[in-house]
This record gives C-alpha cells, sequence and structure tokens, in this order.
C-alpha cells in the first residue's frame, strides 16, 4: 500500500506547484519589500508644487500615512489617480507623494491636469530616494505606521477592492492599539 | 563558405562590443575591476533576467552610479552588497549568500542528488538480490 502512497503524494505535491505557478493573480514582479515591518527610511526633499519648501519623512512623524512613489512616465500612475483622488477626499489618511525620476515641470502640469491627492510630493529627481526605499517599479504604494513602520507595501496601480482587502484592516487594527 | 560563415558570426557578435555603461572608467584600475565585478552580480529589478551590467534601465543605472559612489567613498565590496540586500532583499544578488532564507537554494541540489544516489543504489541493490530468471534473460 505504502508503495503507492509515495508516488502519489508525490503527484500530489506537484500539482500544488503548478497550480501555484499558474495562478493568474501571481505577478511575477512583486518582491517581498524587505522593509515590511521595519522603520521606513528617512528622508527630505524639495517639494514638487513649491520647490522652494521641502517634504519629509518629519512631515508625518507620529502619523499614519501612506507614501505614493508615482511619475508621470507611468501609465500605471494614472490608473490608480481617480482612486487617490476619492481616497483623499475622504480624509482618511494623509497620502504623501514621493515623485520618483521625473521632470518637475511636467510634474507639476500632471498635478494641475488631473488634481491632487497629496498632502504634499517630494521631487526625487536622481532617483536616491527611491533606492533608499527599494523602489523598483512606479507606482508603489507603502502604508506607514504612527511608529515609522512599513506595514505594507502594494507594487502596482491601487484600486478601491486592493485598498480595502489590504489597506483598511492594518488602519484598523493600528487604530485599535493606540 | 567558411569564410562566409566567418564573417556571419562577426556581424552577430559585433553586438555584445555595444556597451550600455556608458559612464566615464576609474583611473583606479583596482576599483574598474571591482566595479565591473559588482554591477555584473546584481540583478536589474525592472528588468529581472538582467544584470545591471547588461541594462539600460533608468534604476540600472541610477544603482550602477549609487555603486560607483560607494566605491569611491571606499566601501568594501560586502558593505556594498549589504547595501543593496537592505533596500531590495536578497533576490537582488545573482549569487546569494548562505543565510537562513536562501539556505535551500544552496542545500536543495546536493540533497537532491544525494537523494537520487541513495534510491538508485536501492533499486539496483534490490534488482541484484533478484535470481537470475534464465528465461528472460535468453529473451532479451
Amino acid at each position: 500500500m505504502v508503495r503507492y502512497l509515495v508516488p502519489l503524494v508525490l503527484l500530489g505535491l506537484l500539482f500544488l506547484v503548478f497550480v501555484k505557478g499558474l495562478d493568474p493573480e501571481r505577478n511575477l514582479n512583486e518582491l517581498p519589500s524587505p522593509f515590511l515591518g521595519k522603520s521606513a527610511p528617512q528622508f527630505e526633499l524639495p517639494s514638487v508644487t513649491d520647490p522652494a519648501k521641502t517634504v519629509g519623512s518629519a512631515d508625518y512623524a507620529d502619523d499614519l500615512a501612506v507614501v505614493n512613489v508615482w511619475a508621470t512616465w507611468c501609465v500605471g500612475c494614472r490608473q490608480e489617480h481617480g482612486f487617490l483622488m476619492q481616497l483623499a477626499e475622504t480624509g482618511t489618511i494623509p497620502i504623501y507623494g514621493l515623485n520618483w525620476r521625473d521632470n518637475l515641470a511636467e510634474a507639476q502640469r500632471f498635478l494641475q491636469q488631473l488634481g491632487d491627492p497629496y498632502v504634499d510630493s517630494a521631487f526625487d529627481a536622481d532617483g536616491r530616494v527611491g533606492i533608499d526605499w527599494g523602489v523598483y517599479g512606479a507606482p508603489e504604494t507603502f502604508l506607514i505606521g504612527a511608529d515609522g513602520t512599513v506595514l505594507f507595501k502594494q507594487l502596482g496601480p491601487l484600486n478601491r477592492d486592493l485598498w480595502e482587502q489590504k489597506f483598511v484592516p492594518l488602519i484598523e487594527a493600528a487604530g485599535n492599539t493606540q | 563558405m567558411k569564410t562566409l560563415f566567418g564573417i556571419l558570426i562577426l556581424v552577430f557578435f559585433a553586438t555584445a562590443s555595444f556597451a550600455i555603461d556608458t559612464s566615464e572608467a576609474f583611473e583606479d584600475l583596482e576599483l574598474q575591476a571591482r566595479y565591473e565585478k559588482i554591477i555584473d552580480e546584481v540583478r536589474c529589478l525592472k528588468c529581472q533576467n538582467q544584470t545591471i551590467k547588461d541594462s539600460n534601465a533608468f534604476l540600472a543605472s541610477d544603482l550602477r552610479r549609487e555603486i560607483r559612489r560607494m566605491l569611491t567613498e571606499g566601501m568594501t565590496d560586502e558593505q556594498i552588497f549589504d547595501f543593496l540586500v537592505d533596500r531590495y532583499g536578497e533576490f537582488a544578488l545573482y549569487r546569494p549568500r548562505a543565510s537562513g532564507k536562501t539556505l535551500i537554494l544552496w542545500v536543495a541540489p546536493v540533497l537532491l542528488l544525494f537523494g537520487g544516489a541513495f534510491v538508485l543504489l536501492k533499486i539496483v541493490r534490490r534488482r541484484m538480490a533478484l535470481p537470475i530468471d534464465d528465461d528472460s534473460a535468453a529473451g532479451g
């Protein structure tokens, strides 16, 4: 009996591997962020809306916040922009932008034309802050806890479903512990 | 015909000489050698089957720039790899370091080899213990 059971179990395991490999939801580009549960990197950069001012991690210290990496050249950023606008209107959580590897004039025009959901956007022209944050494909969205730890990172365009499934439970849990 | 093939081969391989990295070489040859070795071992996260040496994605050129900066600041190779792993995870390195998380990558081939050898040995031993069947030996 056992000699038939062993190949059967192996076949079952192989089957699971294939099912996982063929999962249409699987994003091959998605990597676990090494920052999850650790403190988010500090930064301070000129603001996109007013380059004379600076924006940085100090602005949302002690607050739960969303940091959204965007750029005008990024198609996914345009996709999620409508949702970010809606999210900003609800006022549930401050959204900070990290404008990554972009052109300042184009970034300003983008916000004027499509609306500005951000409390403020930091202008990361040479991508150094992006590297510090482990950014490799915009859009990326980080949820930062009040203590400055990274609670979640989303790769790719955000939408209402993803927000409610992934972010809302974490935000509620964070609210309860305070 | 042979000459023609020779010329064709040269033409096809000529593309290999197009440099992606157009930044100026280090004056210090030792630094340049380290630089080239490092960028050949770091994965471009934007284009995951290329090293940052092969890729012209801007993220790759940004990472090359950061590596150049770190080398000129006198950081060791190990510190540079740490910098990358801290930000992008072990996946950023083409040659992952042996740590708890990547242990399976290093151990699995050895285990599979010995596991296979063990099973093979068992099968061979069992077959050797079987009496030789004259009929089947004659038949084929």
